[in-house]
């Protein structure tokens, strides 16, 4: 993960250099869009060929799923009263 | 509502891609994962560096970011904790170090299978999973409904690499700080606190 935060920073000084360009800009934030498409079948062909996954599936799944749920929400939920509190300007 | 249909379609169809190995042999999905996230941190970084605003959010924020990770520990927290009241086959610790991944599905998998035996470690895997696919598929909805903050603690850990680029799709690339920082609080102490817990 450390080479993914490098290309991130390198990114960043790029995208400050090349800042003005609002054409370019453009058109690196239609790549985003694209890739994140592409991100998502990728990781969806990930989990579909994992065996560990698919074959404990139907055992843990349902249980696996519904605490992240009950995670998830508390994080949203705390997020949004932080959120109200502390941010609500932003 | 929109971008979510898209991502779920795209989501989807990979998954049956996979199960059906309707890809070429020597195909990765890890792989192509992997390259593709390195592709998506470079682009989401020229889109931070060409943005005016980051800094000044950065800046006007002050000791208030540390606030976005700290809604994760303890919302997290929480929801574990009720899920505890209904589930007779695993302890409250057991649930809380499961969610203590925050999303970082492939250390603490390892660390709880380790400390708890292999079917904890599979929870713990695919509950992490499920968090980073939720955060992908959920980001523009819960961004409208729950504030600029929601998809970054949804995505936990992950709000710096692999849910980034939707993340600041959805709340506004000057935002990607905040969610940076998050993630990379919660990666560091996911080592920490998972065997802590158990």
């Amino acid at each position: 993960m450390v080479f993914g935060i490098g290309l991130l920073v390198a990114g960043i000084i790029l995208g400050v250099v090349i800042r003005d360009y609002k054409a370019i800009i453009k058109v690196f934030a239609r790549l985003t869009d694209a890739s994140i498409f592409l991100l998502l079948f990728f990781l969806g062909i990930s989990v579909g060929m994992n065996e560990q996954i698919i074959s404990n599936f139907q055992k843990i799944g349902l249980q696996s799923f519904i605490i992240t749920v009950l995670a998830t929400m508390g994080s949203i939920l705390v997020s949004y009263l932080v959120y109200k509190i502390f941010f609500k300007t932003y | 509502m929109k971008n979510t249909v898209i991502i779920l379609f795209f989501f989807v169809a990979g998954v049956l891609f996979g199960i059906y190995e309707f890809v070429p042999e020597a195909f990765s999905g890890d792989d192509m994962t992997t390259y593709v996230l390195y592709a998506l941190l470079f682009l989401v970084g020229v889109g931070v560096g060409a943005n005016k605003n980051t800094l000044k959010i950065l800046k006007s924020a002050s000791w208030r970011i540390l606030l976005i990770p700290l809604s994760v520990i303890v919302g997290t927290f929480l929801g574990t904790l009720i899920y505890s009241f209904f589930d007779p086959n695993l302890t409250i610790r057991e649930c809380w170090a499961v969610g203590a991944g925050y999303g970082y599905y492939s250390l603490s998998s390892v660390i709880i299978k380790e400390i708890a035996g292999e079917t904890l470690g599979v929870i713990a895997l695919l509950s992490n999973i499920i968090r980073e696919i939720l955060t992908l598929v959920f980001s523009p909805l819960l961004a409208r409904f729950f504030g600029k903050l929601a998809p970054i603690t949804a995505g936990g850990a992950t709000s710096m690499d692999t849910t980034l680029p939707i993340i600041t799709k959805s709340i506004g690339v000057e935002y990607a700080a905040f969610s940076v920082f998050s993630g990379l609080v919660l990666t560091l102490l996911v080592p920490f606190l998972v065997p802590l817990i158990l």
